[in-house]
């Protein structure tokens, strides 16, 4: 069997189809392990990972963690609010410091988009990308495309529209390479003013109007309307977007067929989905977040695979 | 590679007769007894057993199959990444007589995790092993079978392969012994 051509996770970009579904078959594996009595194995006993938030998170940050608590790894959290960054300290100087107190592998969220890529070539340690400012998330889009498959049995041929901020979203980057790496065909749907202009050359369609576009697609990703990248006023209020954007029950009990409905988190409820959408049956919100743990676990367990024990 | 046929269809059959009965010696209806097959080979004997065990018994046996991948002690010591096979235990072990079940005992170490996988489902009563061939004399760690199909005495480079009639198209046990140089 194959391993990862990877030896960190900086984006989906660079990862081959090889690789996505190497890393779903091995969380299929670690989704039933959760289910079990005890919901642990002894496999990264000898590994410690650092989890480095420069930027908030609630949700990807329980996910990582508790993906390294079940395989046994070791887990130290920093975020940048109670740290020495703020007291001028370079990126490079405070993961080293870091590293010297002999940790394996690095999970970095940071504002900045390259930040990943960055440590990756100048640190002695394996990087995982939990999110690098507007660039890539790849362990959201990998954990997206795995609820995918596990809802409608494949990934390959479906429809799936991405609603909302796409200019500041890194999880709408990610999710379009990898759904296209897994043959999806990929629309973006959203204002004027949060479609990056050059899209199309991704080769994803681009719709405004959200009701032709949840009618040709079989998923919907709703995601988050950033409101702590809107420096300036991308549409004329909350309100209004909600009026045009904002995926209601009437919406979807009016189309002819019954889409599956995603949200990457944390949801505003009201903005872009109604909470009876979110609590409804089409909505796979939380089993994408159960998923996250299995696919978190399947990067960690196949990125730690490729360091050699001394 | 020299081989040599150590148990043919009609033997092969026999001995999981043979198993089947020993297994009933011990366990008597089964009622408190479940089988548990190692992946990836044990699953094959555990489907072979259960049939039996059923067509004799006149009930249903209860088996699950077991992946060790996460539990074993060379994780990191290979090249490539060890690549897990399905678990499907869909039935409570508390309490239990457990049967693990594979296909070659050899050095010990795959039921080594197969114990400590096995933990994680519950605390058995009572844990037993049964495989269907064991090569006597090459263990790294102080294990033993319950039940034994055939015991054979092998060189560390030589390797023993349990074939089946649903993969490999004929029930057999293969020897493979390296040709001597000159």
């Amino acid at each position: 069997m194959d391993s990862l051509s990877v030896d960190h996770l900086i984006g989906i970009k660079d990862l081959t189809n090889n690789d996505i579904d190497l890393i779903f078959k091995t969380a299929d594996a670690f989704k039933e392990v959760i289910n079990r009595p005890i919901k642990k194995v002894p496999s990264l006993r000898d590994i410690t990972i650092a989890n480095l938030f420069f930027e908030n998170s609630t949700r990807t940050r329980l996910s990582f963690e508790l993906a390294e608590k079940r395989l046994s790894s070791d887990v130290v959290n920093f975020s940048a609010a109670s740290s020495s960054v703020k007291k001028g300290e370079t990126l490079i100087d405070t993961v080293n410091n870091i590293l010297s107190m002999k940790v394996d592998m690095v999970v970095m969220r940071h504002p900045n988009p390259g930040a990943a890529k960055f440590l990756s070539e100048r640190v002695d340690a394996r990087v995982i990308n939990a999110g690098d400012g507007t660039h890539e998330h790849p362990t959201q889009a990998l954990l997206d495309a795995y609820s995918i498959r596990e809802r409608l049995g494949t990934v390959k041929g479906k429809k799936v529209v991405i609603v909302g901020d796409i200019l500041h979203s890194r999880v709408a980057l990610s999710n379009i390479y990898c759904l296209q790496k897994l043959g999806a065909e990929v629309m973006v749907c959203g204002p004027t003013t949060l479609i990056p202009k050059y899209i199309h050359e991704l080769g994803v369609k681009v719709e405004h109007n959200l009701v032709k576009a949840l009618e040709w697609c079989d998923v919907a990703n709703m995601l988050r309307i950033q409101l702590e990248r809107q420096d300036i006023k991308y549409f004329p209020s909350l309100r209004e977007y909600s009026m045009q954007y904002g995926l209601t029950k009437e919406i979807l009990d009016n189309l002819d067929k019954k889409i599956v409905v995603m949200h990457p988190g944390p949801i505003n409820r009201g903005v872009e989905i109604t909470s009876d959408v979110a609590d409804s049956e089409q909505a796979i919100i939380l089993q994408q977040v159960e998923n996250g743990v299995a696919v978190r676990m399947a990067v960690i367990y196949l990125l730690a695979s490729k360091i050699k024990r001394q | 590679m020299e081989r040599q046929v150590i148990l043919n269809s009609r033997h092969f059959e026999l001995t999981i007769n043979r198993l089947c009965y020993q297994l009933i010696e011990i366990h008597n209806d089964f009622s408190n007894t479940v089988l548990i097959g190692l992946q990836p080979r044990g699953v094959n004997l555990v489907t072979r057993l259960k049939e039996q065990l059923e067509s004799i018994l006149e009930k249903e046996i209860v088996c699950g199959n077991l992946d060790i991948t996460f539990y074993r002690d060379d994780f990191r010591r290979r090249e490539m990444p060890l690549i897990p096979s399905a678990t499907n235990i869909d039935f409570v072990i508390e309490g239990k007589n457990v049967v693990l079940v594979d296909d070659v005992l050899y050095t010990g170490r795959t039921i080594r995790s197969g114990l400590d996988a096995l933990l994680a489902f519950g605390r058995p009563e009572k844990v037993e092993l049964l495989t269907l061939i064991d090569r006597r004399f090459k263990r790294d760690l102080p294990i033993q079978a319950d039940y034994v199909g055939k015991t054979v005495d092998t060189l560390k480079s030589e390797r023993v392969s349990v074939e089946w009639e649903e993969i490999e198209g004929e029930d057999k046990v293969v020897l493979f012994t390296p040709e001597a140089n000159g």
